[in-house]
């Protein structure tokens, strides 16, 4: 039988004892003796968040393909058990071999989002690996961050070995042997990390150096030795049809956020929406081939059991053989009693009929994100979405017996005006008349219900917007109460519910996302003064962290209000995204001239990740205009 | 055709609530390509009920489910299929084919046996033949249940069936009442053991394995207890 890490007396304490013992459906387990690279593969937040993670799940069976190499899974240990860990000393683990975390020879983080730093700081404490990478010895596991918030490294600088810029499926192999062939020579760390860092999509942090100008912006930023580049340029699958997909995921017992087959169509998006981060760093679009994703998806369920299949990707409307595949997987679903979750499309003909094949109606809502109220913001922020669009396919699904419409906005947008914001009202007005405008009121199915929720605007790395001045909490709140007053002021008030998300951890988010370095030890100190689960509204700790940032000196209006030089550098500058910086000042301009630019396989507009040499920038661009907004 | 599925459950698995285990054998039920009857509408259910639900923390080697099936292939083969599919810690035992008019495997429940050991160090030290006698002669064993709202008190005496040591002295054998209405937790029962010989129990010191779960056979004066796949029948 199997041995844990806790105790019984420990697991029938806490909080859903089964986030800790592994032995699920499709773990992988095998014979620590006889293999050479030991991996521990962390997400640090709870379990069920984690083991939701696709990503995770390609890289786990990607590294347990390889024969001398044995991948494990490591969560956050939730709030009860990280006292209890604490109190009685126990290292943290991984939950196929129960082994401690600290004798692994690599601990791979997954980055998602910021607030999640403080739980990385959280995952090195409980295994018993110092905090900065500088303090580590070969006793410790090699410490490699991965995710979309390694773009902007700088601020988790400190506590990483390396970082691994880009998809994960090309380079491990390279860096497993390089480290075994290391560890056959007896060279020291040091000199692991410097040859590490040659390889393609590897930084190694501390083998660079940041000097920074009077006013606090970055004077230069190179490496301190000579070969070592200095610029990293992302790593990508070309092609995403002939590559590592995890054909026996590892089944959950306890219910997860996804607790089905997720299968990735593509990657990458045609559009260039400007306040989107995902847009520019998966450039170019890459599509999977249809053939290969239908064998995928009945051997996945074959070997899983899930009753559920999802498509992932960006914008999946947008992916070319969606009919193909979804009437495909509406037969071959509707055959096993497997139900299909969609992702949100473009809602059309197509996409309602999909939708009510697969779906209740009276259950299911259609989604809509304009992002942005008005027309006029809608051009800035390049999200081509018009009111018409949106009105003709309300009333085309009104007809159809739909009755609940959902839709996102963002505040805090650059150049967003009063009017823009009552423009996010006046929509879901607009939307409500036209329900009422459409059906005859026998033909009603009910009063109409709109949600319309916003979100608060962070300007991102790597996207058109990383210029822009993020609004203050204040000013947050006041745009916040400005919808909810124009909203209340809509003949179709009633039929209208707004919703509208805290603004507290913006602030935190706005200062890790741009931000560099010298954050690393204001991160470090809010951590030891008990920040952890930051994502979590009831552990967030606001005037904690804003305490931390006073204490440490942390100008917050420098990372968050200040609006950026054309010509400043940036912390992430050093990489390589695929996007260029020219393009990206050449979009921000566009921008502000309120500007529409064509998406990619309308018009090729140089974006520069045509140098991957694959994907969409390959293709001949098919469309002659955008009609399919 | 309805089957009614015996299995197992020990080791890592006590730590897997009763609605993830329902989860558990629903795909294991899917890998294992078992011919199961769906509920109609959008999201097709599995037509399946389990018996008594197990609490966390407990062992079993007595759990039934049924299930509703629209081929057979052998008791033996279906047993096969699921073993096939199960994690370390859960095994298929048994596979009956029930008569038709056979009632659900919930409202079958009348009693379950329990086999109750103690933790290194935590048997008390009155734990003897006689002390368990005298326990299980009293006329009438009463106990209070707190709700949120209230505390009522009640006999539990009419609703125990068996109360003994085992040969070695090392087990207490336990059987009571599960039906739906008058379930009683094992631990109660011991609670109230320990409070009749001056001692409070910590719960967490007993180690309890479910050990069958049983339908009366007989009728309500006089019960008979068989385990709950006695109705059913062994198919080729
Ligand atoms: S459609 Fe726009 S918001 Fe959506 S992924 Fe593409 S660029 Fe981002
Ligand atoms: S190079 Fe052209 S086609 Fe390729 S991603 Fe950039 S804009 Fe799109």
């Amino acid at each position: 039988m199997r041995n844990l890490a806790l105790s019984d007396e420990i697991l029938l304490q806490v909080e859903k004892p089964a986030r800790y013992i592994g032995n699920e459906v499709n773990s992988v387990i095998k014979d620590s003796s006889a293999v050479d690279v030991r991996f521990a593969m962390c997400f640090p937040d709870v379990y069920e968040i984690g083991m939701s993670h696709l990503g995770i799940q390609i890289i786990y069976d990607m590294l347990n393909q390889f024969e001398d190499t044995w991948c494990e899974r490591v969560y956050s240990p939730w709030p009860d058990l990280d006292s209890i860990m604490r109190k009685e000393g126990i290292p943290l683990f991984a939950l196929e071999s129960q082994d401690p975390v600290r004798d692994f020879d690599f601990l791979g983080i997954t980055i998602q989002y910021e607030l999640c730093y403080t739980n990385i700081l959280q995952v090195l404490d409980l295994s018993g690996i110092p905090f900065l990478a500088t303090e580590r010895t070969w006793a410790h596991p090699i410490v490699i961050g991965g995710g979309p918030c390694t773009y902007n490294p700088e601020p988790i600088a400190d506590f990483f070995d390396m970082f691994y810029i880009g998809e994960g499926e090309t380079q491990y192999r390279p860096l497993l042997d390089l480290y075994k062939e290391c560890r056959r020579q007896g060279l020291s760390r040091t000199a692991f990390l410097e040859q590490a860092a040659k390889l393609p999509g590897i930084y190694v942090p501390q083998l660079y150096e940041t000097a920074y100008h009077e006013d606090g912006t970055i004077a230069s930023f190179a490496p301190k030795l000579a070969g070592i580049p200095a610029t990293i340029t992302k790593e990508l699958v070309t092609d995403l049809s002939r590559t590592y997909y995890p054909l026996k995921p590892v089944v959950p017992f306890i219910k997860c956020t996804q607790d089905r087959v997720v299968l990735e169509i593509q990657r990458g998006c045609i559009r260039g929406c400007r306040f989107c981060q995902a847009g520019q760093l998966y450039r170019p679009v890459r599509e999977r081939d249809a053939q290969m994703l239908k064998e995928t998806a009945l051997q996945m369920l074959d070997n899983t059991g899930h009753e559920e299949i999802s498509l992932s990707s960006l914008s999946s409307s947008d992916y070319s053989q969606l009919e193909e595949l979804v009437s495909f997987l509406i037969d071959s679903c509707r055959e096993r009693k497997v139900n299909i979750s969609l992702p949100s499309l473009r809602i059309d003909a197509f996409s309602l009929e999909v939708m009510e094949k697969v779906q209740d109606i009276k259950k299911s809502s259609l989604t809509f994100a304009p992002e942005a109220g008005s027309q006029r913001l809608r051009d800035v922020i390049n999200k081509g979405l018009t009111e018409e669009v949106i009105l003709k396919g309300a009333a085309l699904a009104f007809r159809g017996g739909w009755n609940r419409v959902k839709l996102y906005f963002m505040l805090g947008l650059p150049t967003e005006t009063e009017e823009d914001i009552r423009g996010i009202a006046e929509l879901a007005n607009k939307i409500a008349a036209v329900y009422y405008e459409v059906l005859p009121r026998e033909q009603r199915n009910g009063r109409v219900q709109i949600v319309a929720s916003t979100s608060f605007f962070i300007p991102k790395p790597f996207t058109p917007f990383q210029w822009a001045p993020q609004c203050t909490r204040e000013a947050f709140i006041e745009k916040a109460y400005m919808t909810k007053r124009a909203v209340s002021e809509q003949l179709n008030q009633k039929s209208i519910k707004y919703n509208w998300h805290e603004a507290d951890a913006s602030v935190m988010e706005g200062v890790l996302a741009r931000g560099d370095r010298r954050l690393c030890k204001p991160i470090l100190a809010a951590y030891q003064k008990g920040c952890i689960f930051d994502a979590w509204g009831e552990y967030y700790k606001h005037d904690v962290w804003m305490e931390t940032f006073a204490e440490c000196g942390v100008d917050i209006a420098f990372y968050t209000t200040r609006e950026r030089g054309l010509d400043e550098i940036f912390p992430w500058d050093f990489l390589d995204c695929g996007v260029s910086k020219a393009f990206l000042k050449k979009e921000w301009q566009n921008a502000l001239d309120g500007k529409v630019t064509p998406n990619c396989r309308v018009q090729c507009n140089a974006c520069g990740a045509a140098q991957f040499g694959c994907g969409v920038c390959t293709e001949p661009h098919t469309q002659t205009e955008d009609d399919t907004l | 055709m309805k089957l009614r599925i015996k299995f197992s459950k020990h080791g890592v698995l006590k730590f897997i609530g009763h609605l993830d285990v329902m989860r558990y054998f629903q795909k294991a039920i899917r890998r294992a390509g078992i011919d199961i009857a769906y509920s109609t509408g959008f999201s097709p259910h599995q037509i399946m009920s389990f018996a008594a639900p197990l609490g966390v923390g407990l062992e079993s080697n007595g759990e039934y489910m049924d299930i509703e099936v629209h081929s057979l292939t052998s008791s033996q083969q279906l047993i096969d299929a699921l073993n096939a599919q199960m994690v370390e810690g859960i095994r298929v035992l048994e596979a009956k084919l029930l008569p038709e008019d056979a009632g659900n495997a919930m409202a079958s429940v009348y009693a379950a046996r329990y086999a109750i050991r103690f933790r290194e160090g935590c048997a008390p030290a009155f734990l003897n033949r006689a002390t368990i006698a005298d326990f299980y002669s009293q006329p009438e064993i009463i106990v209070t249940k707190k709700t949120k709202r209230s505390e009522t008190t009640f006999d539990m005496k009419p609703h125990i069936f068996e109360c003994a040591l085992s040969q070695d002295e090392q087990t207490v054998l336990l059987t009571v009442d599960a039906s739906s209405s008058g379930n009683i937790k094992p631990a109660l029962v011991m609670h109230a053991y320990y409070e009749k010989n001056g001692g409070v129990l910590d719960e967490f010191a007993l180690l309890i394995t479910r050990e069958d779960t049983y339908m009366n056979a007989g009728d309500e004066t006089t019960p008979k207890l068989e385990p709950l796949g006695f109705i059913g029948s062994d198919y080729e």
